[in-house]
């Protein structure tokens, strides 16, 4: 599966190592609902963590679709929000 | 997989698919597309240049602040040596206060330095992707336009398309044309033949002169006839005569034939030359 890590580029990653991520990744989720930043970040920072260690980067010129993306390293909690809200990512 | 990861995929995977659908020709998407990734690889290098502005300014007040600094410094120790603490403390304070500005300076330098490195990989990134897709768009452009070619011949040998229909309507205008064309010149033929139109090669006739034409057609034949009928008669009786000698020139004059007439006359004023 391909992951994008916004800002960063591309990870290919094997689905064993998904379920991990998913801890991590719901983890970020209930973090992000409830509010509590500095857990945010944290977690955020773990899960970038194990892609870039678990997964293969893509070659730059690479032109593959990501089936997941995670935000920027230095994204907040409120870019993130706002990112997921009813805007979405790219403007209209 | 409900979090954050899935949702934000969810997101630009929706969004990508209304912007693909809004265009019908998949060539003028990829040409869209690439534009917009142009203009977004013009703006990430714009927000590189505003950075690598930003840190030069911030390197040159840093250089400003730096040699006040020392500037100061070596005021105060001038100060000093002339016996004026006073004046060197004060030197040594506004040092002070430049320090921190320097340190504030320093941080904030540091900051975008690693924001420009960040923009300058990305820009890299999204050049090289840019680049890619432009060859993948020509290739997928040229297939599809290969593909839209085969369906055309496809559609147009077995009729259905719209373009067949028209070029079928053609061809049945142009062969309408042409039977109404034949139609007109036969009428045209009769016409000239019978003499309401003028011919204009000449060649036709009016009906009075194609009359005329005809009666004295079967004159000729009639007088023709006699002419071959007397010229057997006289041509028996005249191979008897010709076969006892000089009968040659005799049968040729009798025999109302002017070439041969001529050729006798002329055969005979021959003779007389030479003699």
């Amino acid at each position: 599966m391909i992951v994008r890590i916004m800002g960063e580029g591309q990870w290919t990653l094997e689905d064993s190592h998904f379920d991990e991520l998913n801890k991590l990744d719901d983890e970020l989720l209930a973090e992000m609902e409830t509010g509590d930043a500095e857990g945010f970040r944290r977690t955020l920072g773990a899960l970038l963590d194990e892609v870039r260690r678990c997964g293969a980067p893509l070659a730059d010129d690479a032109l593959e679709p990501s089936e997941l993306i995670l935000p920027a390293p230095d994204a907040t909690l409120d870019e993130v929000r706002a990112m997921l809200s009813d805007g979405g990512l790219i403007p209209g | 997989m409900s979090g954050v990861m899935k949702r934000m995929g969810m997101i630009f995977r929706a969004k990508a698919n209304k912007a693909l659908d809004r265009a019908e020709d998949p060539r003028e998407t990829l040409d869209y597309s690439y534009q917009k990734q142009l203009e977004l690889l013009q703006k990430v290098r714009r927000g590189v240049a505003d950075v690598a502005t930003s840190r030069k300014r911030l390197e040159l007040q840093l250089n400003q602040l730096q040699s006040q600094s020392s500037k100061l410094e070596d005021q105060g120790r001038k100060a000093l040596a002339l016996g004026r603490e006073d004046l060197a403390r004060e030197a040594l304070s506004r040092r002070a206060a430049l320090q921190q500005q320097v340190t504030d300076l320093q941080t904030q330098h540091e900051t975008l330095q690693g924001e420009e490195e960040k923009l300058t990989l990305a820009a890299q990134r999204l050049q090289a992707k840019v680049d890619a897709f432009r060859t993948k768009k020509e290739t997928i452009k040229a297939t599809y336009t290969a593909a839209q070619a085969q369906t055309r011949i496809g559609e147009a040998f077995s009729g259905i398309s719209e373009e067949m229909g028209d070029v079928g309507l053609a061809v049945q205008r142009a062969e309408d044309k042409t039977a109404q064309l034949q139609a007109r010149a036969g009428a045209i033929d009769e016409l000239l033949a019978s003499g309401a139109l003028d011919d204009p090669t000449g060649m036709a006739k009016d009906d009075i002169a194609a009359e005329l034409d005809r009666i004295s057609g079967g004159t000729d034949v009639e007088l023709e006839l006699q002419r071959m009928k007397a010229e057997l008669a006289g041509g028996t009786s005249q191979q008897a005569i010709g076969s006892e000698g000089g009968g040659t020139r005799q049968q040729a004059i009798e025999g109302g034939d002017a070439s041969a007439q001529d050729q006798a006359q002329g055969s005979t004023r021959h003779k007389f030359d030479k003699q």
